[in-house]
């Protein structure tokens, strides 16, 4: 765990409000914490990177400590080398792009001149040289957020931290965005930890997730596990939506050698496809009437959360339903009974990927 | 916006209000000496007034940007005991009579007063009836207009600006030179105009600490009292100068104060 994070923090408000939370994350690797609003992502944002004071707990990042209570250490923020990327970005509106870029190198002691220099070369390799002249206020959201990234890296620091990164941009932007946010990610050597509430996001660009309500970690687990196995309520619900990647061809979605009908004809290309698991219903024999995608699997497990079951299915596609326990019973099924799907086409939405 | 006529008891009054502002202003230009305002500008009396005006105006406000502008951080970021007491303090000088605030300063550093005597047997500085005083009675009256301004400029900017910064790697100075002062810029030079045009008009507390001395401490209103008595046209002359000087501030001001919508 030399040149990773690994992180206790506790965090206790005047309110009562209390965050405590363990994370540990290699270099190379990415962790999602994913949380809904008051969970305490902002707080341990703000802890991470030393505008909050732990109230109990220890930080330390490639080999540093950065924070321990028990031996009084406290680094302040600018000596922390942590690349935020802040929810709104933050890019100063009194700065151009190039200035923005360069300030953390500025800050470190290069001189201007130095700096500038340094900022152009890697707008350059971001593709944003063309803005690098222009206001904050002068850019779309899709290129402050890249020029936020890059101002991140500039200082090349011994990790990233994505605070909320997608959420101020449209949706189809932010599919876009996602895309050159995890080829950056991949690019970056040392750990990196996204804080974020859209499932989407924590599940297609992180390694491991932890889920965070509350104050505390309620699950920990590669996106796979969250998603087949979520452990709580509210993990349920993130899981909630089954996200497919496919291809769309004109009211189909190609996912994997499946053939999904769906009522959006439009789409072309690289999809995601989402299915809230209400919206697949379970059928002991074939389904008759309208709905335009049904087949015949297996049940694989069966989890009850007290007013709901999630039930989950075998191949084609390996998908959750979440029925009412009496509905359960109604069917009386059991682990590996064989049992027909169906979902309509209109229950499959599908977003450009 | 209504397209009914406005009623007319209203239109009126307005009416009447309105002409209490303009009225002076055209009295003012009806009575100036146009064909020799170079020649009654040149006096003497005119050209002193008007040097030590800028020189005792200038030095105020650079005194309130000294003072002022830490003051304004403090009351804006630091919470503590006594901070609503103290920012009560510091805008005082807005609703006292500067003759009052003349007096009490020459109470605290006169030459036996409670400052002004350790001061001077420790420096051999006396301030009142000095040029340094003139400059300490407009800066009494004029800094909280900058505190008062830069003061909402800080709470009003977003703090997580300054935290940005910090984990770039700046240093408090640093973020305060390059992300604070730079966001709160249009507030603070309003902020300096407003104390600068305060302190160019400074009368009362100038009169009554630093008094009335041709050439040490009679700024442009003092002069222009005086010229009441026995030179008109050069009262009018400066009277018409200060009034050029406050149009001229409040068009620079127009956009962060005036402008409607």
């Amino acid at each position: 765990m030399r040149s990773g994070l690994d992180a206790r923090v506790a965090v206790v408000h005047p309110g009562g409000f209390r965050l405590d939370v363990e994370l540990t994350l290699e270099p190379g690797r990415t962790a999602a914490v994913l949380g809904p609003n008051g969970a305490g992502k902002s707080t341990l944002v703000a802890a991470l990177s030393g505008l909050v004071p732990l109230s109990a707990g220890r930080v330390e990042l490639g080999g540093c400590v950065l924070e321990d209570t028990a031996s009084e250490i406290s680094a302040p923020p600018e000596d922390r080398r942590i690349g935020i990327v802040h929810q709104d970005y933050l890019l100063f509106p009194t700065m151009s792009v190039l200035d923005n870029v360069a300030f953390g190198l500025r800050a470190r002691g290069l001189s201007k001149s130095a700096a500038q220099r340094s900022a152009a070369a890697l707008l350059a390799r971001l593709d944003l040289s063309a803005l690098a002249d222009r206001r904050p206020a002068d850019l779309s959201g899709g290129q402050a957020q890249r020029v936020a990234l890059g101002r991140a890296l500039a200082t090349e620091p011994d990790m990233l931290l994505l605070d909320e990164p997608l959420a101020a941009l449209d949706v189809t932007t932010r599919a876009q965005l996602r895309h050159m946010l995890a080829d950056h990610l991949a690019g970056f050597a040392g750990p990196r930890l996204l804080i974020t509430h859209d499932p989407a996001e924590a599940f297609l660009l992180a390694d491991e997730i932890y889920v965070l309500e509350g104050g505390a970690i309620t699950q920990t687990g590669s996106p796979e596990d969250i998603r087949m196995r979520p452990r709580t309520s509210y993990a349920a619900d993130l899981a909630g939506a089954n996200l497919l990647v496919g291809v769309a061809d004109g009211g189909e979605v190609l996912v994997g050698s499946h053939r999904l009908t769906v009522a959006d004809t439009s789409a072309q290309g690289p999809v995601l496809a989402t299915i809230h698991p209400r919206a697949i219903s379970i059928h002991i024999d074939p389904p008759s009437g309208s709905p335009r995608n049904s087949w015949s699997t297996i049940i694989k497990r069966i989890e009850n959360y007290g007013d709901r079951v999630r039930v989950q299915t075998g191949g084609p596609l390996e998908l959750t339903a979440e029925i009412t326990p009496p509905a359960l019973a109604a069917l009386g099924m059991k682990i590996g009974d064989e049992i027909w799907l169906s979902i309509k086409a209109t229950e499959v939405v599908v977003s450009a990927d | 916006m209504t397209r009914r006529r406005p009623p007319v008891l209203l239109g009126l009054l307005a009416a009447v209000g309105a002409v209490l502002f303009i009225a002076p202003l055209v009295g003012l230009l009806a009575r100036t000496p146009w064909s020799d305002l170079g020649g009654v500008l040149g006096r003497e009396i005119v050209a002193d007034a008007l040097g030590l005006s800028l020189l005792i105006s200038l030095g105020a406000t650079l005194l309130s940007l000294l003072f002022g502008l830490p003051l304004a951080w403090i009351l804006a970021r630091v919470e503590f005991r006594g901070r609503t007491l103290l920012r009560g303090l510091v805008l005082l000088p807005l609703v006292l009579p500067p003759v009052v605030g003349g007096a009490a300063l020459l109470f605290t550093f006169g030459r036996r007063g409670l400052v002004g005597q350790p001061l001077e047997e420790l420096t051999g500085l006396v301030l009142p009836f000095s040029v340094w005083g003139a400059i300490l009675a407009a800066a009494f009256v004029a800094m909280p207009f900058l505190v008062i301004t830069v003061e909402g400029a800080l709470r009003n900017l977003d703090q997580r600006f300054e935290g940005a910064a910090a984990a770039l790697g700046a240093n408090r100075w640093t973020v305060l030179r390059r992300v604070t002062l730079p966001m709160i810029a249009p507030s603070l030079v309003s902020g300096l105009l407003l104390t600068w045009a305060r302190a160019l008009g400074e009368f009362g507390a100038t009169i009554t600490f630093a008094g009335n001395l041709p050439g040490r401490t009679q700024t442009l209103p003092l002069a222009v009292f005086v010229a009441m008595e026995g030179d008109r046209d050069a009262a009018v002359a400066m009277s018409l100068l200060l009034v050029f000087v406050s149009l001229a501030v409040l068009i620079s001001l127009r956009r962060s104060w005036w402008r409607a919508r």
